[in-house]
């Protein structure tokens, strides 16, 4: 399988990574470069198997339901680009 | 067709049409802390506040699951009817928004932890019908962005980011607004008796996105569209109604209904698609490699199962086997749990059985009056069980008549709070009179005063109740009304 | 003052405890090597002030007894650690002026065992890359002189773009130079599909990536959830294991952190090699294998044969499967990791006309090419459409290569001898710019042990016919780094300990 320039579009969208129209043809070989490297995995004989859910065995661990954390506003906000009131800052959203 | 499919059918201009409505209810878990987070649930608070490192996604933070949440899933499938998975995993949903910290949302796509159920909805008394329930499966909340507080920036707050929800995807077995909207009200009322969601619509406790579509009866099912965010069991009845014209009017003129997701105005009465994104969303699930699957065992789902409070319909059923109530009375007990606790400590104060039909009444009737006016439950207006079942009691025993009833509730239920009833009757010389003598004396002063009425009631015995009325009048109402009666019968001649 | 900085760690260890010598002297010490070494550019961040309260502090308490297994050694740290109130940026754009309120569990043990920070370490931005040419603060050089360069060349190329200059690997390139190079007793690094062992294996140091689970994941900014292990890099393979002992351990804020007690790893060190069974798989021996490297593979299990192991050949079937389903499984996980860099809670944000706007500039202003690629390919092969064919397949091939070392060790092999890279350090700019691919292949033997969550140790084992540093790899089974360390002290000891280069770039 190969990417197009429509593709190429709408992965990066998806990613929300900018791409400009002189840099697409680039990503575009360097995607299909990677899909054609890992192309050999279609021979590979999966029938039956399952995904790996986890790499360990280990049971989910469950945590007490004591409030532990919060009130550390000015922690949170300390590396914000923008932020008033308490807020995080952003440009409009419309719904 | 019955007669009830067929008055639930739309009509439009050119035919009836059948509407078809599934539900996905989000439900805020009742827990201290949040699903993956320790940081405070509680509403309100300062923006950012109820936020720890996990839930604003700084680098490096990582998911540990709030075994409260699980188990508040659990209670709330197994009042479901449910089937309780006990192996579920977690994915995440992936897109971007700025009340989305991590640039996606941690949920369960391809295994929930609750399964298929069902559950029983009352639209009248004597008619139920049954709604399945799809699946439940829990989820992060996201934050919130005001957008009115400026003109060019949005304010982002996360301290609801992150707070467990339960998604509950109900069945398209619902046929009318009026079902939906009795289908969240009673999944509403199982959580409250729960206590795994509050179902506050007004904090937001509880949402529903709602799917909608129409069809000719027996036509294959329609393309449906989803209006989001629905926050009141009214609304939800109205965007219905809306959506439902809105796709018949379509549908007649010959369109076709293009699958999409709106929301619903109530200002304007109707749905409107949502701002559109050049894509519809591909949210890339796969599964969340910080968390592993989750596996309950089957001692943990027995022992919540022991815990469960008796449900709404066990209870309704109880009631009218115990107390002999009808459907009706024990249907509107039942919708809280607390007004049902009220009514049974008041029905069997003490032990002692009275009777179940009077307490009812009350209830239903003045105290529930009293308790709306005050925005509080029945169970919270101020009259204790005690005092309720004291008040039967005094009726019963014919120490007050019904009506002097009525005024000693008002006075418990202000100036005298708290106080004893029989104290407050004996104390107020509110004591029915009983005494034959006493009666016979009151209903002769009034004859005599009446003389020419009198001699008419003979003609008239519709003139009965206003001799009564006069007698009662005369005695301060403290008249045993039954006994007046009767006398006044024997004196007048009408027996 | 040089002399100090030639003490291993054990030795550091020990002299600060029978109090021949202060923290503060060693700290010094290497404070100054760091100073005469800016060129190699292993270091992003040098907390100096902060370094010199903390070895006084280890002075203190090493006065009164009070001395943690690791009292004042200074330690670099990889810029992927979240160190609280200090540069934290996975030496990228996007964390541009980050310094987290918190601590990273790895490096806060660390802290309660009395290390000393020096600073932070380049890396391969976001972890990665293989040679740490990704990094937003330019290449780390290797301390090894590429071959038949004077020092007077190499030094002018250090000052220019270092190209020809040699790669220490990635990403933990900055950590491997920094411990090969002596500015460090030893650092920690992160290993993903093979970025701690490589980079020790190019420079001729240690490097263990313990089992998945081992070590906690939480304040380590993450790549591929499912593969990023924390590890250190040390001199040898002592100081890797006293390193290992204090960085693992059970953290609750972690899920998939393994809640099992830490072993005495020192201990492992020394032990004998008699009754172990070492397997090497012939899916390794790939097609132009160099023969150098092929040589030493056989020498090791010499060696290890004559420490009294027993040497048995196995077979890993799908071995060469490994690599691209690990270019599927990690991109993903990454493109979902890397979501939350958008501009709005911290880091770079560059500006846009709406909030589309503003993540789509600032995600490509702030990511470098290689990064770009790996989030493009993550979140395309999870699209719809693309999910089953690429993800999902590719865990799945996960679980056959797990099921072939669980085989392997079921049959009674304690741990798997192969080769560690397939070839000597190469040059900065000479690989990957054409071919994103020709980077990948660097990893071709360490990315099996990530897909299988089992332990992996890279011990320096000779030198290439250029006089470059080679490295063996040795995989364990689940949790039994404790063999690992027994073996790789058995290379050392026949390898000879490796003599590292002196400072030609002061």
């Amino acid at each position: 399988m190969s990417v197009d320039h429509t593709a190429v579009r709408r992965i990066a969208h998806l990613a929300r990574i900018a791409v400009s129209e002189a840099e697409v043809p680039h990503l575009q070989g360097e995607i299909n470069a990677i899909l054609a490297f890992v192309a050999e995995l279609d021979a590979v004989d999966v029938e039956g198997v399952e995904p790996m859910t986890s790499v360990i065995p280990m049971k989910l661990p469950m945590r007490e339901d004591i409030v532990t954390d919060g009130e550390i506003e000015p922690l949170i906000l300390a590396n914000a680009p923008l932020s008033e009131d308490g807020f995080f800052l952003v440009p409009k959203v419309v719904e | 067709m019955s007669d009830e499919t067929h008055s639930r059918l739309i009509k439009g201009a050119t035919a009836d049409w059948e509407v078809v409505v599934g539900l996905e209810v989000h439900a805020q878990v009742t827990s201290r802390a949040k699903l993956f987070s320790g940081a405070s649930t509680a509403f309100g608070g300062e923006p950012n506040t109820h936020v720890s490192l996990v839930d604003a996604a700084m680098p490096g933070m990582l998911p540990v699951i709030n075994r409260e949440c699980v188990a508040q899933a659990v209670r709330t499938g197994l009042g479901l009817k449910a089937k309780i998975n006990l192996r579920s995993s977690f994915d995440r949903k992936n897109y971007f928004y700025p009340d989305l910290p991590q640039g996606y949302q941690i949920s369960q796509y391809k295994s929930p932890i609750v399964g298929e159920g069902e559950i029983q909805v009352d639209l009248t008394p004597d008619h139920s019908i049954r709604v399945g329930i799809e699946r439940l499966h829990l989820e992060q909340d996201a934050g919130k962005s005001l957008h009115d507080q400026s003109a060019t920036m949005s304010f982002v707050d996360l301290n609801r980011s992150g707070v467990g929800l339960m998604e509950i995807v109900s069945k398209p077995d619902m046929r009318s607004a009026d079902e939906a909207k009795a289908y969240v009200g009673k999944l509403r009322t199982i959580m409250r008796y729960i206590g795994s969601c509050d179902g506050d619509m007004e904090k937001g406790s509880l949402r529903a996105d709602v799917n909608v579509s129409v069809r000719l009866p027996g036509a294959p099912l329609g393309t449906r569209c989803e209006i989001k965010n629905v926050n009141s069991i009214r609304f939800i009845g109205q965007a219905i109604d809306a959506e439902a014209r809105r796709q018949i009017a379509i549908l007649e003129d010959g369109g076709a209904i293009v699958q999409e997701t709106r929301l619903f105005d109530p200002s304007r009465g109707e749905t409107r698609s949502m701002r559109s994104k050049e894509e519809a969303h591909d949210y890339r699930y796969f599964p969340d490699p910080d968390l592993l699957p989750l596996e309950l065992d089957e001692e943990f789902v027995a022992a919540l199962a022991t815990e469960l409070p008796e449900l709404p319909d066990a209870k309704k059923a109880r009631f009218m086997a115990d107390y002999g109530l009808n459907a009706y009375d024990s249907a509107i007990l039942v919708a809280d749990k607390e007004t049902a606790n009220y009514f049974e400590a008041a029905a069997r104060f003490e032990g002692v059985a009275r009777d179940a039909k009077a307490v009812a009444n009350w209830i239903m009737g003045d105290i529930s009056a009293f308790a709306n006016a005050h925005g509080v439950g029945v169970a919270e207006a101020g009259l204790g069980a005690g005092a309720l079942a004291a008040l039967v009691d005094l009726i019963s025993e014919g120490t007050i008549s019904g009506k002097i009833a009525k005024d000693v509730l008002a006075m418990l239920l202000g100036p005298d709070k708290g106080a004893d009833p029989r104290e407050l009757v004996k104390a107020r010389g509110l004591n029915q009179v009983s005494d034959a003598g006493a009666i016979e004396r009151a209903v002769d002063a009034v004859i005599a005063a009446n003389a020419a009425k009198a001699e008419q009631a003979k003609a008239k015995p519709g003139m009965l109740g206003w001799f009564v009325g006069q007698v009662m009048k005369s005695t301060g109402g403290k008249a045993n009304p039954q006994a007046v009666s009767d006398a006044l019968k024997a004196k007048l001649g009408l027996l | 003052m040089t002399d100090l900085t030639a003490l291993t760690l054990a030795e550091a260890r020990d002299a600060l405890k029978s109090r021949t010598l202060s923290s503060v002297e060693l700290t010094e010490a290497h404070l100054s090597a760091i100073e005469r070494a800016p060129g190699l550019n292993a270091f992003v961040a040098v907390t100096a002030d902060h370094a010199m309260e903390r070895a006084r502090a280890s002075d203190a308490r090493l006065a009164s007894g009070e001395a943690g297994p690791l009292e004042g050694l200074p330690i670099g740290v990889k810029d992927l650690y979240a160190t609280r109130g200090v540069h934290t940026q996975a030496c990228s754009h996007i964390l541009d002026g980050f310094k987290p309120p918190y601590e990273s569990t790895v490096t806060a043990n660390l802290w309660r065992d009395g290390a000393v920070m020096l600073g932070k370490l380049n890396m391969d931005e976001f972890a990665m890359g293989s040679s740490n040419e990704t990094s937003y603060y330019g290449p780390v050089a290797s301390p090894w002189l590429p071959p038949n360069w004077s020092a007077e060349r190499a030094r002018a190329a250090l000052g220019g773009d270092k190209r020809g200059l040699l790669t220490p690997g990635g990403s933990s390139g900055g950590s491997a130079s920094a411990v090969a190079a002596k500015l460090c007793l030893a650092a920690t690094a992160s290993d993903t599909g093979g970025s701690i062992r490589q980079p020790a294996a190019f420079t001729g140091t240690v490097g263990i990536k313990p089992t998945y689970g081992r070590c906690s994941r939480y304040g380590m900014v993450a790549f591929a959830s499912s593969l990023d292990q924390a590890g250190p890099i040390a001199r040898t393979v002592r100081d890797a294991a006293i390193m290992l002992r204090t960085m693992a351990g059970a953290d609750p804020k972690d899920s998939t952190c393994a809640d099992s007690p830490v072993p005495d790893y020192e201990a492992a060190v020394g032990r004998s090699a008699r009754g172990l069974t070492i397997g090497v798989p012939r899916e390794y021996r790939m097609d132009g294998m160099s023969g150098e490297i092929e040589a030493l593979w056989t020498r090791g299990a010499e060696w290890l044969r004559a420490a009294g192991a027993r040497i048995v050949d196995v077979s890993l079937p799908h071995t060469r499967y490994a690599l691209p389903a690990y270019y599927i499984v990690a991109p993903a996980e990454a493109s979902s990791n890397l979501a939350r860099y958008d501009g709005v809670r911290y880091g770079l944000r560059e500006p846009g006309a709406d909030i589309t706007d503003l993540y789509e500039n600032t995600r490509a202003k702030g990511f470098g090419a290689e990064v770009r690629r790996r989030l493009m390919i993550g979140t395309y092969v999870l699209s719809a459409g693309y999910y089953d064919a690429y993800y999902v397949r590719a865990q799945k091939i996960r679980t056959l290569i797990k099921r072939d070392f669980e085989a392997v060790f079921a049959a009674g092999v304690d741990a798997i001898l192969t080769p560690a890279t397939p070839s000597a350090a190469f040059g900065i700019g000479e690989k990957g710019s054409a071919d994103p691919v020709e980077m990948y292949l660097n990893d071709v033997f360490t990315v099996t042990v990530n897909m299988a969550g089992l332990p992996g140790l890279a011990a320096p084992a000779g030198l290439s016919a250029e006089g470059l540093p080679l490295a063996l790899q040795l995989i364990g089974r689940p949790f039994d780094e404790e063999t690992l360390f027994t073996l790789g002290e058995a290379i050392e000891q026949s390898a000879g300990r490796m003599r590292l280069p002196d400072p030609w770039w002061a």
